[in-house]
C-alpha cells in the first residue's frame, strides 16, 4: 500500500532555540489512524503544520497524496488545504460570527462548490454528527463537545483524504472528550485516514491504529496498536 | 524604571504595527492640518501681510531725469510724512526683442515696453523684494524679471538690437515686488549700458508714509512731495491702493475654495485620528485585563495606555510639522501666485498650535477606551478576544451569506457591521475626501470653462491691431498720451478682404461716452461688421443684433441696477443715443463697466472710436493654414507698418494657479482619505488575524483573502461616494457664485453645470477607489501572514 504521507529528513528551525523538528522521517499509509504523542514543546504541532502546509520545513521533503507540499506556492497550498486535508484544532477555531452551518459550509464555499450541493453535504454531515438541531446556532451558544463536532464536520466538508487534528480533546471535559474519541474511531472505521496530535494517552489508545512518540523533534517510539 | 514605565515601553515596542499606524496617522493628520491652517491663515488679508513683510511702497514715483537731479530726488526722503524711502533708482522703459529662450517664444518678436530699474540690491527699507527663483542681477548682461506674468524663464535672453552694440540680457532670477515697482531689474551699471546716447534715465523713488490708509491721505502725501521738487519734474506716481484693490479682489475669489479645502482636511484628520487611536487602544483591552489581574490600579492602567498612545503620536506630530512645512512650500507658492502677493509662509504659531491640538485630541481619544478598559472587570477583559465578541452584525452576516455571492465577498461585505461606529467614521472620512475631490474637479472644470468664456472676448484665428498694443508702464501716469499715428481701419479691412483665406471678419474699436445717470465716462466697444460668430460668452439674454441693442457685463448691471430689457441713454456733447440692453456677458475688465454694441448705435453721438484701439478679428476658411495665412497677410500689411498675429488663447496666471492649488489640495485630501482607510484596515486586519488564519487553514487563497479585505471597505467606499458626490456638487454650486461675486461677476450657468455623467460616474466610484487603494497594502499583508503564526495568536 502506498503512503499518503511521506516525510523525509525534515528539519525545522525557528529563529531561536534548538530545532523543533530534527531530521524526522515518517510514512503514513491511507486508512491509518496515527496518534502523535509527546510532551509539550516536542514538535507535535510543528509536524502537523508541515503536513498541512501551514509552515515550511527548513530542510527535507513533505509529500502528501503525491504532492510535494513544501514546494507549493501560496495559491496551490490553499487549493491543497481545501481539497486534500481537513483540520481540527484544540480551541475549535470556529468563526464566532457565523452559525454552525455557515462554519461547516466555508470550505465548500471557498472551493466554489455549487450552493445546493454544498448545503446538502453540510446537512448530511450535521445530521451524521448529531448536531443538526444546532445548525442555526452561533458557536458561542454551543458546548465544547458540540463545537468540536461542528469543527469536525467543517473539516470533512470537502471529503479530504486526510484529517488532521491537533489536541482535539485538549479543551474538553471528559464526557465530551469521550464523545469526540468515539467520533474519530467511527470515521477511521469508515476508511478516513487520520493524523492525531495529542498528549491524551487514552485518546491515542482508543482511537489510533498506530502511535508515535516525539521527543525533541525526533521520533522516539513507533508502535502499531491495532490493524483495521 | 517604574513598573508602569516598563509596561508602556514594552507596549510601544511589542505592538509594533499599532505603533507604526499611530505614528503614521498623527503625522498625516498634522501634515494636513498644518497645510490647512496655514492656508486658512494666509487667506486672511494676504496682500496686507505680504505688503507689510516686503515693506511695500505706498507711492512709487517717477521723475524726469533731465529736470531734476538724483540729489534733489533723494532729498524728498525728508519731506514730512515720509517714514521710509528707497532710491532714487535709474529707470528706463525699453522694448526688448525675444532672444534665445527655452520658453517657446518666437525669436526676434517685439515685446511691449518694459520698465527696467537699476537696483544694486533687492533689499532695502522700502520694497524689500522677494527673490522667488534664481539670484539677483549683479553683473553685466544679467536681468531679474518680475515673476508675475514673466514671459521668460531663467536662462532666457532678451535682445535690444536698436541700442548701440545690440546688448543682450540673460534672465538670472525672478522676483516679486508687492507694489509692482518694475517689470525688470538690472545692476545700475547695466542700466547705464542700456541707456541710448543722449537719453537720460528717469529716477524712481519709493516712499512709505505715516498716513497712507486712504486715497485722500495718499493724495496729500503726493502733494507734499511734489512741492519739494521743481514743478513738472514728477512724471508719474502710482499708489499701492489700486494694486491692493485688485489683489484683494483676486484673493477674495480664492478664499471660499481654500477655506472649503482647509476645513475638509481638518475634519478628516480629526475623524481618522479618532478611529485609529480608539482602535489601537481598544485592541489592547485584553492586555489591560492581564495588567489589572497583576495588581495594577485602573488609574495606572489608564495612564499606561494614554502614554502608549502619546509616544508614537508625539513622534508623528514632529514628523508631521516637518512634512507640513515642506509641503507648504509648493502649496503656498501657488497660493501666492493666486493671491497676487508674495511672501506667504506657515505662521510659527501654527507649528506649535496644530501639534498641540492634535496631541490633545489623541490623549482624549485614547482616554475613552482606556477608561472603559480600566473599568472593565478583570475577568471580562481577559476573556475579550477569546470568547465571542458582541454579536453585532451577525444578522447582516447571516443574510449576506445567503446571497449568491462568492464567500470571500459576502464575508468582506459583512465586516463593517461588526464595528459600526468605526465603519461609520471611516465612511465619513472617505465621504469628506470625496466631497473635496468632487469639489476640486468641478472647480477646475468650471474655471477652465470660465477661462474659455473669457477668451471669447478676442475671437478669430488671426487678429490685427491698428496699433501695436502698449500698456502704460507701471509707475507712469496712465493718462500719458501714446503718440503714434494709427493705421486707418478701412485700409486694414481692404487688405484682410483681399486675402484668399479670409472667411469673415469684424473689427472693434473703443470710445468713452457718458451714460445718463452715471458719473464720468464709460467705455463702449463698438463693433463693425457681423460679430455674431465671435460673441462673448453670455450669462443671460443674447448678443446684440444691429443698431440700438447693447450687451453689458454683469458688473455693469450690478453697478447701475439695470436689467436686461432696460434702455440706457449714451450721451456725447449734448447728443444722445438710446440703446436697449439685450444680454449680460461674461467679462471682468474695468469692473465690467463696459458697453458692447454695434457701431451704428453710436452714429447719432458722433463719438468716433479711438483709431489706435481698433482691432480686427479674422475667421479663416476651413482648411486654411494659419501660419501661411499669417505670413501672407503680414506681407500685405508691412507697408502699413503693422503686423497680424495668431490668436493664442490666453491662460490667466490666476486660473493656472487656482487649478494647480485645487489639484494639490485634492491630492492632499486623497492622501488623507487613503491613509485613513489603510490605517483602519491595518487595525482591522490585526484584530482579525486569528480569523484570517482559520480561513487560510480552511483553504482561503491569497486572492480570496485580498478580495475579502478589499470588499470589507468597498461598502464604506461606495456609501462615501454616494454621500460625498452630491454634497460636493452642492458645495461647488454654492461656492462658485460666491467666488464670482467676489470677482464682481455672475457666471454663465453652463460654466457651473460641469458635472456631466462622464464626470459623475468616476466621482461616485472615487470613494470606492480610495477605499480599495487604501485597503490594498494591508490586504496583501493579510494574504501573506504566516498561517501557523496567526493560529498561535490565541
Ligand atoms: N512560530 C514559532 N516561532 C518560534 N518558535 C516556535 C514557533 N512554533 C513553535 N515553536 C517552538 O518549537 C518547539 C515545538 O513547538 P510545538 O510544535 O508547538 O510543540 P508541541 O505542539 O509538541 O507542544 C517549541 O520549543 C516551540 O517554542
Ligand atoms: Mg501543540
Amino acid at each position: 500500500m502506498t503512503a499518503i504521507i511521506e516525510i523525509r529528513d525534515v528539519r525545522k528551525r525557528y529563529d531561536e532555540g534548538p530545532p523543533a523538528l530534527d531530521g524526522l522521517n515518517l510514512q503514513v499509509r491511507a486508512g491509518e489512524a496515527l496518534a502523535v504523542l509527546g510532551p509539550s514543546g516536542s514538535g507535535k504541532s510543528t509536524l502537523l503544520n508541515m503536513i498541512a502546509g501551514l509552515d515550511k520545513p527548513s530542510e527535507g521533503a513533505v509529500t502528501v497524496d503525491g504532492l510535494r507540499v513544501d514546494r507549493l506556492g501560496e495559491a496551490a497550498l490553499a487549493r491543497y488545504r481545501r481539497e486534500r486535508i481537513g483540520m481540527v484544532f484544540q480551541f475549535f477555531n470556529l468563526l464566532d460570527d457565523l452559525t454552525a452551518e455557515d462554519n461547516v459550509l466555508l470550505p465548500a464555499q471557498l472551493a466554489g462548490v455549487p450552493r445546493a450541493r454544498a448545503r446538502a453535504r453540510a446537512a448530511e454531515l450535521l445530521d451524521q454528527l448529531g448536531i443538526a438541531r444546532h445548525a442555526r446556532a452561533f458557536p458561542g451558544r454551543l458546548s465544547g463537545g458540540e463545537r468540536q463536532r461542528v469543527a469536525v464536520a467543517r473539516a470533512l466538508m470537502n471529503r479530504p483524504p486526510l484529517l488532521l487534528a491537533d489536541e482535539p480533546t485538549g479543551a474538553l471535559d471528559s464526557a465530551s472528550a469521550a464523545d469526540v474519541r468515539e467520533l474519530l474511531v467511527d470515521l477511521n472505521r469508515n476508511g478516513q485516514t487520520i493524523l492525531l496530535v495529542t498528549h491524551d494517552t487514552a485518546l491515542a489508545a482508543s482511537s489510533a491504529t498506530r502511535t508515535i512518540e516525539l521527543m525533541d523533534g525526533r521520533i522516539s517510539r513507533d508502535v502499531q496498536t491495532v490493524t483495521r | 524604571m517604574s513598573a508602569l514605565g516598563r509596561v508602556v515601553r514594552a507596549g510601544v515596542g511589542r505592538r509594533r504595527v499599532q505603533t507604526v499606524v499611530m505614528t503614521l496617522t498623527t503625522m498625516m493628520a498634522v501634515t494636513a492640518s498644518v497645510l490647512a491652517a496655514g492656508l486658512l491663515v494666509t487667506s486672511q488679508a494676504p496682500f496686507d501681510h505680504a505688503f507689510a513683510k516686503q515693506k511695500g511702497a505706498h507711492l512709487t514715483v517717477q521723475y524726469d531725469g533731465s529736470r531734476v537731479t538724483a540729489g534733489q530726488v533723494a532729498a524728498t526722503a525728508h519731506v514730512s510724512g515720509v517714514t521710509a524711502a528707497a532710491g532714487p533708482f535709474p529707470v528706463l522703459s525699453l522694448r526688448p526683442h525675444v532672444g534665445r529662450n527655452k520658453s517657446g517664444m518666437p525669436l526676434g518678436d517685439h515685446l511691449p515696453p518694459m520698465t527696467i530699474v537699476g537696483r544694486a540690491d533687492p533689499g532695502g527699507p522700502v520694497d524689500d523684494l522677494d527673490l522667488t527663483t534664481g539670484r539677483w542681477a549683479t553683473g553685466a548682461g544679467q536681468v531679474v524679471l518680475s515673476d508675475e506674468n514673466a514671459p521668460f524663464g531663467i536662462g532666457d535672453r532678451m535682445d535690444f538690437p536698436d541700442l548701440p552694440g545690440g546688448p543682450s540680457l540673460t534672465v538670472v532670477g525672478l522676483a516679486r515686488s508687492v507694489g509692482a515697482s518694475a517689470e525688470a531689474w538690472v545692476s545700475p551699471a547695466e542700466l547705464t549700458a542700456l541707456t541710448a546716447p543722449g537719453a537720460v534715465p528717469a529716477h524712481q523713488m519709493l516712499y512709505r508714509f505715516a498716513g497712507a490708509g486712504t486715497d485722500a491721505q495718499i493724495t496729500a502725501d503726493r502733494a507734499a512731495i511734489t512741492a519739494a521738487v521743481p514743478p513738472g519734474s514728477m512724471t508719474g506716481a502710482a499708489s499701492y491702493l489700486k494694486i491692493r484693490l485688485a489683489a484683494s479682489r483676486a484673493s477674495a475669489t480664492f478664499v471660499p475654495f481654500v477655506i472649503t479645502f482647509g476645513v475638509l482636511g481638518l475634519v478628516m484628520s480629526i475623524l481618522i485620528i479618532g478611529v485609529v487611536v480608539s482602535g489601537a487602544v481598544g485592541a489592547a483591552t485584553r492586555r489591560i485585563g492581564v495588567l489589572k489581574s497583576l495588581g495594577f490600579t485602573p488609574a495606572q492602567v489608564v495612564r499606561a495606555y494614554v502614554a502608549q498612545a502619546l509616544i508614537p503620536a508625539t513622534v508623528g506630530a514632529v514628523l508631521g510639522v516637518i512634512s507640513g512645512n515642506l509641503l507648504s512650500i509648493p502649496v503656498l507658492s501657488q497660493a501666492k501666485s493666486a493671491y497676487g502677493t508674495g511672501g506667504l509662509t506657515v505662521a510659527p504659531w501654527i507649528d506649535v498650535a496644530v501639534p498641540a491640538v492634535v496631541l490633545a485630541a489623541v490623549a482624549v481619544t485614547a482616554l475613552v477606551p482606556a477608561l472603559r478598559a480600566g473599568r472593565l472587570r478583570t475577568v471580562e477583559a481577559i476573556a475579550v478576544g477569546r470568547t465571542p465578541r458582541s454579536g453585532r452584525g451577525r444578522a447582516v452576516r447571516y443574510l449576506l451569506g445567503r446571497l449568491p455571492l462568492p464567500r470571500p465577498v459576502s464575508l468582506g461585505l459583512a465586516t463593517p457591521f461588526a464595528r459600526p461606529a468605526r465603519s461609520a467614521t471611516v465612511a465619513a472620512a472617505v465621504a469628506f475626501g470625496t466631497i473635496g475631490i468632487t469639489f476640486g474637479v468641478g472647480l477646475a472644470l468650471s474655471l477652465n470653462a470660465i477661462q474659455n468664456g473669457l477668451n471669447r472676448r478676442t475671437p478669430g484665428t488671426v487678429v490685427v491691431s491698428a496699433f501695436a498694443f502698449a500698456p502704460p508702464a507701471p509707475g507712469t501716469d496712465p493718462a500719458t498720451p501714446l503718440v503714434k499715428p494709427a493705421v486707418k481701419p478701412a485700409a486694414i479691412a481692404a487688405k484682410i478682404s483681399a486675402q484668399p483665406g479670409t472667411r469673415r471678419y469684424f473689427s472693434t474699436g473703443q470710445t468713452r461716452v457718458g451714460v445718463a445717470g452715471l458719473a464720468g465716462r464709460t467705455t463702449v466697444i463698438a463693433y463693425e461688421g457681423d460679430s455674431s460668430w465671435g460673441s462673448y460668452q453670455m450669462v443671460a439674454g443674447s448678443w446684440f443684433h444691429g443698431r440700438g441693442q447693447a450687451v453689458v457685463p454683469s458688473g455693469f448691471l450690478r453697478t447701475t441696477g439695470a436689467h436686461i430689457g432696460d434702455t440706457i441713454t449714451l450721451t456725447e456733447g449734448g447728443r444722445s443715443a438710446p440703446v436697449r440692453i439685450v444680454g449680460e456677458a461674461l467679462d471682468l475688465r474695468e469692473e465690467g463697466m463696459v458697453i458692447l454694441t454695434d457701431d451704428s448705435s453710436l452714429t447719432a453721438l458722433r463719438a468716433p472710436v479711438l483709431p489706435e484701439s481698433v482691432e480686427f478679428a479674422i475667421d479663416l476658411k476651413p482648411g486654411t493654414d494659419p501660419r501661411a495665412y499669417l505670413d501672407s497677410l503680414n506681407a500685405a500689411l508691412r507697408p502699413l507698418g503693422i503686423t497680424a498675429a495668431t490668436n493664442s488663447g490666453r491662460l490667466s496666471g490666476t486660473v493656472v494657479a487656482m487649478d494647480t492649488l485645487a489639484a494639490m489640495l485634492t491630492l492632499m485630501l486623497l492622501a488623507v482619505a487613503g491613509l485613513g482607510v489603510l490605517d483602519t484596515v491595518v487595525l482591522d486586519t490585526r484584530e482579525r488575524v486569528h480569523d484570517l488564519g482559520v480561513l487560510k487553514a480552511l483553504g482561503m487563497s491569497p486572492r480570496q483573502t485580498v478580495t475579502m479585505v478589499i470588499t470589507s471597505v468597498a461598502g464604506v467606499g461606495l456609501l462615501a461616494g454616494a454621500l460625498g458626490v452630491p454634497v460636493g456638487v452642492a458645495l461647488h454650486d454654492h461656492v462658485l457664485p460666491v467666488m464670482g461675486d467676489a470677482a464682481g461677476t455672475r457666471f454663465p450657468a453652463a460654466d457651473i453645470a460641469v458635472y456631466d455623467l462622464p464626470v459623475l460616474i468616476p466621482l461616485v466610484l472615487g470613494g470606492l477607489v480610495i477605499a480599495a487603494v487604501g485597503a490594498f497594502p494591508p490586504a496583501g499583508w493579510a494574504a501573506h501572514t504566516r498561517t501557523a503564526t496567526a493560529l498561535r495568536t490565541e
